[in-house]
């Protein structure tokens, strides 16, 4: 084969790119372990646990299953907008890709975009797999298919806001304090966050502070859509405030090397 | 093109109180190849960025391809390939992958199994870029840089840590760029590479351009070429001084060695020799020595070039 250094330059059509971008970053997410762990397998196993957990947590009144479910795809959704796009990004400046790419024709927003557009790919194979697995471990949802519906609702809503956080921290401080900080958000969102317990079971003065939060506003969005009711106000205005705030922040702050 | 594929003009570009390019002022012609040499620290790097794109000019002008780098980024990236000294890859990402990747962003890409076995990246297969060698890593660079077939490249040190075999390999792939009538632009700190590879070289030192021309003007520039004679001590200097033209000059560096200095060319040669069967001496050695880039720079600055 012979190679024709002959210059043609010219950028891919825009749409190439960001596709190219997406499949890059998905490709390399699932080839992370760490990352697979935190995306499925501990949310699975909380799926799991789940079922046995009122004799370890009191999750208030109903089937276990039913309550723990829709906590789970909130952390799911957490671990994939947050911790894992945290993580890689500040590996990506650290390891100088988001220098590199910044002389290649893919614009900035459309790196964001790809980043976006792989976490998105993988939410819907982790909001797959953990719907299907709670049903068969005998999950009964209530709402029928719309609830469905405002669950890809708010798992965009909650990207927007969690990826704008994620990419604040991984853009402003160094790879190891992102990679620390990430987990440790994850944990404490996971235990005292309003993720898996439900907010009623919160003590009172804690409930308002934990509903403000996006952990608390996603998972208290995902128990009332799967307990038949409609998309409540309050989780879409929590999300959207924490998306805008993070967007503004990370747009002022971000440093690409 | 009318204008320079390069133009830099007055450029300054300090970091805090050092000062790393200093008034700096310097062009390339399209369709050359055009070294940047220096020793570590002469704003080598700092320049290429700053053309780049990627620093803004804190003094000074920085033309490329006609476009400022900063504003008119977004017009010149399909255009302009780069190569960074260092990283710039995903470490988990297997360099086919990586290179397919970027190929992708670029509307009429090379060919990417045909560019991984030119640069002998075949063999690497699913290697994990954080475990290639700093010469596989290297090569992977630049074949991102080329992928895009762009009409100039910025190759900063792009032999650095590679073994002699793939530092010739990547000399002949910088040669045949030129061929097909890409610019090139690269930094060294390598003499013999930029002797062997440029059309012109810009010579920096502490940020400031010391010395500019093509490697045969800049090492017969000035001092001539000298010759080296080894043999039996004590030769009669002044008795061969008479036999040689006017302007010639002979020392005994040392016992049995002598340097002759001024035309050395073949008639010079002959007239040496003639004299010393004439005397009845065997000579053990002799050496024409051409002045290289490295005794430019000595010269120019009173320090080797890779201290």
């Amino acid at each position: 084969m012979s190679l024709d250094f002959a210059p043609r330059p010219g950028a891919a059509p825009m749409p190439r790119m960001v596709a190219a971008q997406t499949l890059m970053e998905t490709r390399l997410l699932l080839r992370n372990g760490e990352q697979l762990l935190l995306a499925l397998v501990i949310p699975l196993l909380l799926l799991v646990a789940g079922t046995e957990a009122t004799r370890i947590v009191d999750l208030g009144p109903g089937r276990p299953i039913d309550i723990i479910t829709p906590g789970v795809l909130a952390l799911a959704i957490l671990s994939s907008s947050f911790t894992s796009l945290a993580i890689a990004t500040g590996f990506e400046r650290r390891y100088g890709v988001i220098k590199r790419l910044g002389t290649t024709p893919l614009p900035r927003w459309g790196l964001l975009v790809g980043k976006i557009g792989s976490v998105l790919l993988v939410q819907a194979v982790q909001l797959t797999v953990l719907c299907l697995v709670a049903l068969w471990l005998g999950w009964e949802p209530a709402g029928g298919a719309a609830s469905y519906g405002w669950m890809v609702v708010l798992a965009l809503l909650g990207t927007a806001a969690f990826a704008g956080l994620a990419l604040l921290l991984a853009g402003t401080l160094r790879a190891e304090a992102t990679l620390a900080i990430a987990n440790l958000v994850y944990v404490l969102l996971l235990v005292g966050g309003a993720v898996l317990v439900p907010l009623d079971r919160y003590p009172e003065a804690a409930q308002t502070f934990l509903q403000l939060l996006p952990s608390g506003a996603l998972s208290e969005g995902m128990r009332t859509v799967f307990e038949g009711g409609a998309l409540p106000t309050s989780s879409v205005v929590v999300l959207v405030v924490w998306a805008a705030v993070a967007s503004i922040a990370t747009a002022r702050t971000f440093k690409w090397e | 093109m009318d204008f320079p594929a390069v133009e830099v003009a007055g450029l300054v570009m300090r970091y805090g109180d050092a000062t790393a390019v200093d008034g700096l002022s310097l062009t390339v012609d399209p369709g050359t190849v055009t070294a940047v040499l220096g020793p570590n620290g002469a704003g080598k790097t700092t320049t290429i960025e700053t053309c780049e794109g990627y620093r803004t000019p804190q003094e000074g002008k920085v033309r490329v391809l006609g476009l400022d780098p900063v504003r008119d980024a977004a017009r010149l990236r399909p255009r302009v390939g780069v190569m960074l000294q260092s990283g710039g890859a995903w470490s988990a990402s297997y360099p086919h992958e990586m290179l397919r990747y970027v190929s992708r962003l670029y509307a009429n890409p090379l060919d990417v199994d045909a560019l991984v076995e030119r640069l002998g990246l075949g063999g690497v297969g699913r290697t994990p870029y954080r475990r290639l060698s700093g010469g596989q890593q290297q090569r992977l660079a630049l074949a991102t840089a080329l992928v895009g077939r762009p009409e100039l490249v910025f190759l900063d040190e792009p032999t650095a840590g590679l073994d002699p075999q793939a530092r010739r390999a990547t000399w002949e792939l910088v040669d045949e760029l030129r061929a097909s009538g890409v610019t090139v632009v690269l930094t060294t700190h390598f003499m013999d590479e930029a002797e062997r590879l440029a059309d012109w070289v810009h010579v920096l030192d502490h940020g400031r351009l010391i010395a500019s021309g093509t490697p045969k003007g800049l090492t017969s520039e000035g001092a001539e070429n000298t010759l080296r004679l080894t043999g039996p001590p004590g030769i009669d200097v002044s008795g061969l001084l008479t036999a040689l033209p006017e302007g010639t000059q002979v020392v005994e560096q040392a016992p049995g060695t002598y340097l002759v200095s001024g035309t050395i060319d073949p008639p010079l040669l002959q007239s040496v020799t003639t004299w010393c069967v004439d005397q009845g001496i065997l000579l053990d050695g002799i050496a024409v020595r051409r002045r290289t880039l490295e005794d430019v720079f000595l010269d120019l600055t009173g320090r080797e070039l890779r201290s």
